[in-house]
């Protein structure tokens, strides 16, 4: 990697003043998709402001929602007896991600911040009606993922919380990338009172999505039959050397069947 | 089976001792080792394919901070550094050799492929060195780059010495005999098969560290190799012209090789000529994207086969048309992998009155293609097993039956195939019902049924392999083009107090050596195995050798050592004579003590050689001091082990994701030195060959870059992809050497894939599927699925 400057503040605010004081500075998080961007110098930042330090790891409940911290480690989420009471769906996708190395040192923060295609942290945002805090605003979920490694957030915006609302029920399942065992598919279903929200995430072009025919067949019957009928396109679907379109499409209707079987 | 005859001894399942170091971190690697005053070469690589170079300007890299150096292909011309040799040619069918270009250790004008290395950088550090080379312009002019092999006689010229890109058209075989069998068959079973192109991943990535003293006017070279020696030799004879005796060369621990590591890169030639050129140590090592792009990868065959039966089900002639893939430059042993490690192996385990194979070998843009374990068997057998298991569907009956009444029956060892190999021995029969036993063959319909009620497809699948090993004897091998010798050395040194020093021409890198061949060696003495030490893998320690590859380091190498301990018990037999009073004959040897027979006058094997090197009462005008002996052992053949493995596997229909959930392995190694050593080289070999079958695939785009660079897209096996083997054993031990040993190290890469093509084949079957490639990928299977239903449909 080029060599660069390193600052690790104690706080938020001293975060974004540090961040000003730099040309062209970066977030650093777990590290877990910035790091090796670093090492193969496919990036040269003028600074890294590692935020590990300003105290943003907590879980909260909040009555109808589970409020993360954006630094919260994915073991610590998968770990959480708060998060396995009140979305245990939530726990099995963290526990899912990566290795027990990432798992101890990527964070909820820095996966959707990032919003790789392929991140299964972002369909959960999605399908559990979550809200993003920073340190300006609050951002719904369905207004923050904005395309492919794009988001909401603007230029010097730290993600400093999520909160997930509590479904009646949820689960995320995963078909993994047999290379990188990354999502090739992952679908996270969860149901509300006033109706079921499924996000797909590894598949779309855009990045993240939610599937409205599979909501709507699933808000009157939340049951693997209610999905038989339905033609998944596989229009708007990435097209790698692992899975086309129409694989993908064929996994995303398979996912979401396992999700709510 | 072995009989343990001692608690360390032959047959004995001791554990490693050489884990205990590598299982702490305490291993020591090459890049571990660093010199004072060292600097670092990184290299600046062609990202295009094929393309002459117009100009380079090093002129901004040469004054970059920490540089001490900037190198290209000019450099190394002015000095007359030659390039890479090819080990071993064979002759083409219209009389001519093998095209053999030159290889330059930095370009010379053109590149050809992404990855050939095009500058040197030497500075300080690692980091320096690389941002100097992003200040290197080069400037090329592209030409159409050649990927697929298989039209690759039709592309652009990629050498001037290499017409149509074809570096050699080879046959072995009688050609109007088979053709003839073909033509007047009551069947012929076509199969048309591809051998997926597979990146090797040794564990440790390649690196050298050149070391040159001004003083005496030598070199040390550090370096990840398989074969220290030969590499000597490539450098010091072929690429440097100075003496051997100036240059040693240093293979410490090695993590890992499977063929990769046997060969002299041009990295380690550069950093040689490089530790002069500046008088300073220089290391470089590769980073994983550089072992992707650079190390040799293996296989990448497409095979036409023609298998002709007669009214019996009984084979009468097999012809193997092969086009393979060569890469951009002729690596040292990549002419004989897809040759006469190949042709040679298309008997099988089978009797095939004629056969004839064509194998034509291509130059492309992509890297070089050379040994991987296996090298060219694992080919043989996957188009031979595959084409067994399409024949006995074909034709109606179990495969197993079919392959048993084709089988070399047992009473006709000596079996002279007619493509060149003589198996001194083996009988199939026993390992082919074992197996089938192990896996309950038998009830294998109930387990299908079973899983279909849970909308599950099962298939079973078997292969029958032969494996060649152990490369012999070097008259054969000279003939048929090899450039070196075949044998093996070992030199067994007996210290005053009774210790043992080996040393042994073999390497290893993950076999444990240290722990099989000084369990030989304690056997043969009646010591106990910590008083041997194994040492290898330093040319200014061991006697000249040959390495280990081809699974050859038991079969030559430790017959070298067992030749070796054969002479110092001689020549204490002498000495215990001397003291005892005795005559030579009346001694005898037996747990490490000379005994005179009859009587209970005896000396143990410490005694003895005290008295060697204290001989103050010794037959000094007869016999030496000292306790020291050399064997060089060339062995009168190949040695052949064989065996059958069953795979079992279930597919879900909704997502093509194949399972393995059962494998019986029941191989014909000879005796087994150490058994638990053994099965970890079974287990290792079947994880790589379901890594072939079921994950693993380099592939290049048109414009000849490689699109799985990296672990993100090349899928290696990991151990929640593997079931828990059942592993077995029968043995006819070798005709031909001391211990009756064969070769285990590459049985379980070559015997696996086409078992668990067969077992998806199988399972695919009900539905129509009747050919499947490798990689079986989850999507690659879904669309067979898909595509087999919508042809039910119409």
């Amino acid at each position: 990697m080029y060599s660069t400057k390193y600052i690790k503040p104690n706080s938020t605010s001293e975060a974004l003043e540090a961040i000003k004081s730099m040309g062209e500075g970066k977030f650093l998080a777990g590290g877990m998709t910035l790091i090796p961007t670093l090492k193969q110098r496919l990036a040269s930042p003028d600074g890294l402001v590692d935020i590990s330090g300003c105290d943003l790891d907590s879980i909260s409940d909040e009555g109808d929602a589970i409020k993360i911290g954006a630094m919260t480690k994915h073991a610590s989420v998968a770990e959480s007896g708060l998060v396995n009471k009140a979305i245990p769906a939530l726990a099995k996708l963290a526990d899912g991600i990566g290795d027990r190395q990432v798992r101890n040192r990527g964070t909820l923060g820095g996966s959707v911040a990032n919003n790789d295609p392929s991140a299964c942290y972002p369909s959960a945002v999605l399908a559990l009606k979550a809200i993003v805090h920073t340190n300006t605003r609050s951002i719904e979920a369905d207004e923050f993922f904005t395309g492919m490694f794009e988001t909401a957030l603007e230029e010097n915006e730290i993600i400093e919380a999520i909160s997930f609302s509590k479904p009646t029920r949820a689960n995320y399942v995963k078909f993994p990338n047999p290379a990188s065992r990354y999502a090739m598919v992952g679908v996270f279903v969860a149901q509300f009172n006033d109706g079921v929200r499924v996000a797909v995430t590894g598949a779309g072009e855009g990045g993240v999505f939610r599937h409205a025919e599979m909501e709507a067949a699933l808000s009157s019957n939340y049951n693997a039959d209610a999905l038989s009928a339905l033609e998944i396109s596989s229009e708007g679907l990435i097209s790698d050397l692992h899975a086309s379109p129409e694989y993908r499409a064929n996994l995303i209707k398979e996912m979401t069947k396992r999700a709510v079987a | 089976m072995n009989e343990v005859t001692k608690i360390d001894g032959i047959g004995s399942s001791v554990r490693r001792t050489e884990d205990k170091k590598f299982l702490t971190g305490k291993g020591r690697y090459t890049d571990d080792i660093n010199r004072p005053g060292q600097v670092q070469a990184y290299f600046l690589r062609s990202d295009v394919a094929h393309a002459e170079i117009k100009s380079i300007d090093t002129k901004a890299a040469q004054s970059a901070p920490g540089v001490v150096g900037v190198f290209t292909g000019s450099d190394i011309a002015a000095d007359k550094v030659g390039g890479p040799i090819c080990g071993w040619v064979v002759p083409c069918r219209d009389g001519s050799s093998t095209k053999e270009p030159p290889h330059p250790l930095l370009a010379q004008g053109k590149v050809r492929f992404v990855g050939d290395a095009v500058a040197v950088v030497v500075a300080e550090t690692m980091e320096q060195a690389k941002s100097a080379a992003e200040l290197i312009d080069v400037d090329y002019n592209e030409l159409t780059p050649v990927v697929d092999f298989v039209s690759a006689d039709k592309g652009a010229q990629i050498h001037e010495e290499v017409p149509n890109n074809c570096y050699f058209d080879w046959e072995l075989g009688d050609e109007s005999a088979t053709n003839k069998a073909i033509e007047s068959a009551a069947k012929v079973v076509k199969l048309s098969v591809r051998n997926n192109r597979l990146v090797p991943n040794a564990m440790e990535p390649r690196s050298a560290l050149a070391e040159y003293d001004s003083l005496d006017e030598s070199y040390t070279l550090h370096t990840t190799s398989q074969n220290p020696h030969l590499t000597r030799l490539v450098l010091a004879a072929f690429m440097f012209a100075i003496p051997e005796s100036k240059l040693r060369v240093i293979a410490p621990d090695v993590g890992g090789g499977f063929g990769s590591k046997i060969y002299v890169y041009i990295e380690e030639a550069v950093c040689v000529w490089a530790s002069k050129k500046i008088g300073r140590p220089v290391k470089w090592t590769a980073d994983r994207t550089q072992a992707f792009l650079t190390d040799c990868h293996g296989r990448d065959h497409v095979n036409d086969v023609q298998l002709a039966l007669d009214e019996n089900n009984k084979i009468i002639g097999l012809r193997v048309d092969t086009v393979c893939n060569l890469g951009a430059y002729l690596s040292a042993f990549s002419v004989v992998v897809p040759t006469i490690l190949h042709g040679t192996l298309l008997s099988g385990q089978y009797d095939i009155p004629t056969i004839y194979t064509n194998v034509k070998g291509m130059a492309t843009n992509t890297v070089n293609v050379d040994a991987y374990r296996g090298a060219g068997r694992p080919e043989a057998t996957y188009l031979l097993e595959r084409t067994m298991e399409t024949a006995a569907k074909e034709v109606g009956m179990d495969p197993a039956e079919f392959r048993r009444i084709n089988f070399i029956p047992k009473d006709a060892f000596p079996y002279q195939t007619q493509v060149a190999l003589q198996y001194d021995i083996g009988d199939y029969e026993p390992h082919l019902d074992k197996a089938m036993e192990m896996i309950d063959y038998s009830n294998f319909e109930k387990r299908r049924a079973e899983a279909a009620k849970r909308g599950m497809y099962r298939g079973i699948g078997m292969s029958s392999y032969i494996e060649a090993c152990g490369l012999a004897p070097s008259a054969v091998v000279g003939a048929l083009g090899g450039r070196v010798g075949q044998w093996e050395s070992a030199s067994v040194r007996v210290n005053p107090t009774g210790t043992i020093s080996v040393f042994t021409g073999s390497h290893s890198h993950g076999q444990g050596h240290a722990t099989t061949f000084a369990q030989i060696v304690a056997d043969k003495l009646g010591i106990p195995m910590e008083n041997v030490e194994v040492i290898h893998g330093d040319t200014d320690k061991t006697p000249f050798g040959m390495g280990s590859y081809g699974s050859r380091s038991l079969a030559s190498g430790g017959s070298a050592i067992s030749k070796a301990v054969d002479k110092i018990i001689n020549k204490s037999k002498k000495i215990a004579a001397h003291l005892l009073e005795a005559s030579e004959d009346d001694i005898d040897f037996k747990d490490g003590k000379f005994v005179v027979g009859g009587t209970d006058k005896e000396k143990a094997f410490g005694e003895i050689a005290l008295a060697a090197y204290v001989p103050h009462n010794y037959p000094l005008e007869t016999l030496e001091p000292g306790l020291e002996e050399n064997a060089f052992y060339d062995p009168t053949n190949f040695v052949f082990p064989s065996g059958t493995h069953i795979a079992e596997v279930e597919i879900d229909p909704a997502t093509g994701v194949v399972e393995v959930v059962d494998w019986a392995a029941c191989d014909d190694f000879g005796n087994l030195v150490n058994p638990m050593i053994v099965e970890g080289q079974v287990h290792g070999g079947i994880a790589q060959g379901i890594g072939q079958a079921l994950l693993e695939d380099a592939h290049y785009d048109e414009n000849g870059q490689l699109l799985t660079a990296s672990y993100m897209d090349y899928c290696m096996p990991r151990a929640d992809d593997l079931p828990s083997f059942k592993v077995g054993y029968t043995n006819t031990p070798c005709t031909h050497n001391d211990l009756g040993v064969k070769g285990c190290g590459e049985a379980g890469a070559i015997a696996s894939p086409p078992a668990l093509i067969n077992a998806v084949i199988d399972a695919l079957s009900p539905l129509g599927v009747t050919d499947m490639s490798m990689p079986a990928t989850p999507q690659k299977v879904w669309k067979a699925i898909q595509e087999s239903q919508s042809v039910a449909a119409e």
